[in-house]
């Protein structure tokens, strides 16, 4: 029967999204959970109906027959029974759910030699830190495949919840220091780009708050970090974009080790999957978001600038160009 | 006491607006129900056809956002409470031999104070936009919301809940000290038992609303604290004081929908309730259950796993006195002669709608599996399963079974069975591929969704089944209308009726009984019939009866509140002192003023009962 159920919802949504094709322990965990409460559930379900089915089939009044069906009271015996029996049943799920719950919780401090990465949930955008890389990236969470990482939660202004179904589920970023939360996300065997959502009610662009995670090898995890630690924002080709981008961006965004935190850092800008999270990675949507975020993502903070149409050409050319490489 | 001479039969609009017969309170609120039940269904609708295709931009995210929050609120506050209001109303009385409720009064005050927190909360639509924080109204996403659509929301509900209060107060003191002669706790109907528990989680449910409503108010209006934790305030706080009253609400909302699905599988199987006793003690474990278990709405929030795991096993817990029910419908229905009318057809609908949602409940109480449950639209199959599968087709049961009660008429079989099979069809089409939706990644509250995640075309039929929904409940109120060309002759018994509510003829008489009946067991009024009788035996002989006044009052004391709640949202203090002073005048008049009410000659009851009206 398990292998049935199991069978009947593989295959279900997009593998990268989809809590039916988890990967890496957590998610797994919590998907054997779903299955073994299915499976349950699927026999009480089965129980009822044949029942009903019985009763409706059996106990019709049929035409002409007015008889008065006697009037029974109830059964000491049947009452037991199925007071019983759900007891029995629902301890069967009782046991693994708590050993399931202490299993995925996650406790203040990591482990001496866990990764741990510190989430912070933004309208619309999630910042995604390194403590001990002192790294700061945005929207794309990149990760080494085959580790479990010990992740903070907290919000720079309202709950948000940070949930990647096919890895782990999810965990409210609340706002405030007392209130900050700690889970485990295990990065599964495969490499490959996750989808990120945000889960809980935080405005106007709920809907379109997404990100990604990116697991990549070991060895492409340690020369990303390099990389990511090395860059600037200086761009010898593309000077009239850093001009413009100095003026009018740096103050809220960050390349390299210059620029402010209150946007997305736009480090390593050119290899991201997303354009603000939803949409694709091209230089026509670049200058639509630029020109007017308001209307790809409304409510979000970053302001209408008002730049000329080259300056918004000349800056798009300069984000899209700004690739980590290896030096 | 004297009888006052001056009583005179009101006429048409003033006899609405003053009634204090809860007769006429249950047909009140029947209709402002059923008016904020479409308004709801219009902003489901909505909704369904702006997600009906990925990225489809037939509404703004932020008007998107309105809907959500106002179908929410509007569907759980204004019209599944004031429908089980209606039936409570037009039924607990009766099943239980009285003439009234405890205190008609309060009960016309607690209609108004409904009405008007529902009419505030819609007015938002016209004054500048709706609240957008989702119906539980989380903080600081509705500390922070921009203009005063929250502020609706707030003074709305504050004055809705108080009328749901002393609603569910003036009900117990009905069904404790109103029973009529041999009528005890045990001998009781299942909806009235199930009525009596709901105003017991009315009594203590509502207090942590208004509490939690009243610390809103003060953060948005008078700039507090409490939810700000850049002030030391915590959002927690919010979270907690909300489903501390919103899990009781839920079962505010479905045991009564029990009670009448109950009656109805026991009417129309022809057999007393299978278990009785069980099926009562069920009802109040669940109340009692109910209040222990608002931790698993916040399973994501980061209690840790002691508090979350401690939550989990007591949400499943519920699960068993839930069971006792379906399997007592289940043999009550075993052995029996089913009648398929309509009514018995929604409750037939029920129990395995209703179980499919039970079972969901269970499987969200695992709180590690819930973390990928949670705030998907898996939670959104799951609960609408039980609010509509559950809720609203016991109400509907309700309704085909009660209308003649209420209305003197029948609703017609072939409609009502359209409706049925439109709705129920339509339901399952709309939320069955819900869960799948959920499971496969799509949270809910979302605007809009991005094509190229699988989500297409499960979101496509579930707009489909949104709109055979639509299309069941367009046939009911064709129904409805038809059925008042049709008068219902008097004293006919429509569904071999077991209880008291049939033992009386049509219509009912104001004073329900001209002679307070006998009651000598379960379902009396099939066991006079078995009996050998027609009616009930009388526990008095006739009399005078004392009937209370109308009354004009709670209609102006709610004015006054809905006046004052416009002061506190547009900060006007001379408004608010106008509008509180209304109601406090209203309230010195109600004191100073001495009413006696009337009475009901014996000759008139006398006459009544001689030409078959009572």
């Amino acid at each position: 029967m398990f292998a049935m159920l199991a069978l009947l919802l593989m295959g279900c949504g997009d593998p990268t999204l989809s809590t039916l094709l988890p990967q890496g322990e957590v998610a797994k965990s919590q998907y054997s959970l779903m299955v073994l409460s299915l499976a349950i559930m699927i026999f009480v379900l089965l129980v009822v109906f044949i029942i009903y089915a019985i009763v409706l089939v059996r106990f019709r009044q049929k035409k002409g027959d007015d008889s008065i069906p006697e009037q029974v009271e109830g059964s000491h015996t049947l009452e037991i029974l199925w007071t019983a029996i759900p007891i029995v049943l629902l301890i069967i799920l009782a046991v693994p759910t708590v050993i399931h719950t202490f299993n995925v919780s996650a406790k203040e401090k990591a482990g001496k030699n866990e990764l741990s990465i510190k989430v912070t949930g933004h309208q619309y955008w999630w910042q995604f830190e390194y403590p001990k890389d002192e790294i700061a990236t945005a929207q794309e969470l990149v990760l080494p495949v085959n580790t479990k990482v010990h992740v903070e939660l907290t919000s720079a202004d309202l709950i948000h919840s940070f949930w990647v179904p096919s890895l782990a589920g999810k965990t409210d970023t609340n706002p405030g220091d007392h209130n900050k939360n700690y889970m485990w996300l295990d990065t599964g065997s495969k490499t490959g780009v996750y989808k990120g959502k945000c889960a809980e009610l935080c405005g106007a662009s709920h809907a379109l708050m997404d990100f990604k995670v990116k697991v990549v090898s070991k060895e492409d995890y340690e020369a990303w970090k390099t990389n990511f630690k090395s860059a600037t924002a200086k761009s010898a080709d593309q000077a009239q974009g850093q001009e413009v981008f100095k003026k009018n961006c740096l103050s809220c965004h960050a390349i390299g080790k210059e620029g402010g935190s209150t946007g997305p850092n736009l480090t390593g800008f050119g290899d991201k999957e997303k354009i603000a999270g939803i949409l694709d990675h091209n230089k026509d949507n670049l200058k639509k978001w630029i020109r007017d975020p308001q209307k790809i993502k409304p409510g979000n903070n970053m302001p209408k600038l008002n730049l000329q149409d080259d300056d918004i050409e000349a800056v798009a050319d300069y984000l899209l160009k700004m690739k980590l490489e290896n030096k | 006491m004297s009888t006052l001479a001056s009583h005179s039969k009101k006429s048409g609009l003033m006899d609405w607006l003053t009634t204090v017969d809860h007769k006429k309170i249950g047909i009140l609120y029947l209709v402002a129900g059923g008016l904020f039940f479409i308004i709801g269904g219009i902003e489901a609708m909505f909704m369904r056809i702006q997600l009906f295709k990925p990225e489809n931009d037939f509404v703004s995210a932020d008007m998107f956002n309105q809907l959500l929050t106002m179908h929410g609120t509007t569907m759980i506050f204004f019209a599944a409470m004031p429908l089980i209001f209606a039936f409570m109303n037009a039924v607990v009385p009766l099943q239980i031999g009285a003439r009234d409720v405890a205190f008609p009064f309060v009960n016309a005050l607690g209609f108004w104070l409904f009405f008007f927190g529902g009419v505030m909360l819609n007015a938002s639509w016209l004054l500048g936009g709706a609240p957008d924080a989702g119906w539980t109204g989380y903080a600081p996403l509705s500390t922070t919301s921009l203009g005063s659509g929250v502020d609706f929301y707030v003074l709305g509900l504050q004055i809705s809940g108080a009328g749901t209060l002393i609603g569910g107060i003036n009900f117990l003191v009905t069904i404790i000290n109103m029973r009529a002669p041999g009528m005890s706790f045990m001998r009781m109907p299942l909806f009235t038992w199930t009525s009596f528990v709901t105003s017991g989680l009315i009594l203590f449910a509502f207090p942590p609303l208004t509490i939690g409503l009243f610390m809103l108010m003060f953060e948005r209006v008078f700039d507090a604290n409490f939810f700000n934790p850049d002030n030391g305030g915590n959002i927690l706080i919010w979270e907690h004081i909300f489903w501390i009253f919103g899990h009781p609400e839920v079962y505010i909302l479905i045991l009564p929908s029990f009670g009448a699905i109950s009656e109805v599988v026991s009417t129309f199987s022809k057999k007393r309730l299978f278990g009785y006793s069980a099926m009562v003690f069920a009802t109040v474990l669940i109340g009692f259950l109910g209040f222990m278990v608002w931790v698993h709405h916040m399973f994501t929030a980061g209690l840790g796993p002691i508090a979350n795991s401690i939550f989990a096993v007591a949400t499943m817990a519920i699960a068993v006195p839930t069971g006792v029910k379906i399997f007592n419908w289940l043999f009550t229905m075993w052995g029996g002669k089913i009648v398929f009318s309509t009514a018995m057809l929604w409750a037939v609908g029920f129990i395995p709608t209703f179980v499919m949602g039970g079972v969901t409940g269970v499987m969200l109480a695992i709180p590690s599996a819930d973390y990928q449950f949670h705030d998907s639209y898996f939670v959104v199959a799951h609960f609408h399963y039980v609010i509509v599968g559950g809720v609203v087709l016991g109400l509907f049961a309700g309704l085909y079974y009660w209308y003649p009660r209420m209305f003197n008429r029948v609703l017609n079989e072939t409609l009502g069975k359209i409706h049925f099979w439109t709705f129920f069809i339509g339901f399952h089409l709309t939320f069955f591929p819900q869960h799948f939706l959920g499971l496969m990644g799509m949270p809910r509250r979302v605007f809009t969704y991005l094509s190229g995640q699988d989500l297409d075309d499960l979101n496509l039929i579930s707009t489909v089944g949104a709109l055979l929904m639509a299309v069941g409940t367009i046939v009911l109120f064709i129904n409805v209308i038809i059925s008042t060309s049709k008068k219902y002759a008097p004293s006919e018994d429509p569904w071999n009726g077991r209880t008291l509510e049939w033992a009386i003829p049509f219509p009912t008489p104001e004073y329900n009984f001209a002679q307070t009946p006998l009651v000598r067991g379960l379902d009396p009024f099939w066991l006079e019939k078995m009996a050998g009788n027609k009616k009930m035996t009388p526990a008095e002989p006739v009399g005078d009866i004392h009937m209370p006044n109308g009354s004009i009052l709670p209609l102006f004391m709610s004015i006054g509140l809905f006046v004052a709640a416009f002061g506190a949202i547009y900060k006007s203090i001379l408004v608010g002192v106008i509008g509180l002073a209304i109601t406090f005048l209203c309230m010195f008049l109600r004191s100073v003023i001495d009413d006696h009410g009337y009475h009901i000659h014996k000759k008139e009851v006398e006459e009544d009962m001689k030409e078959g009206r009572s």
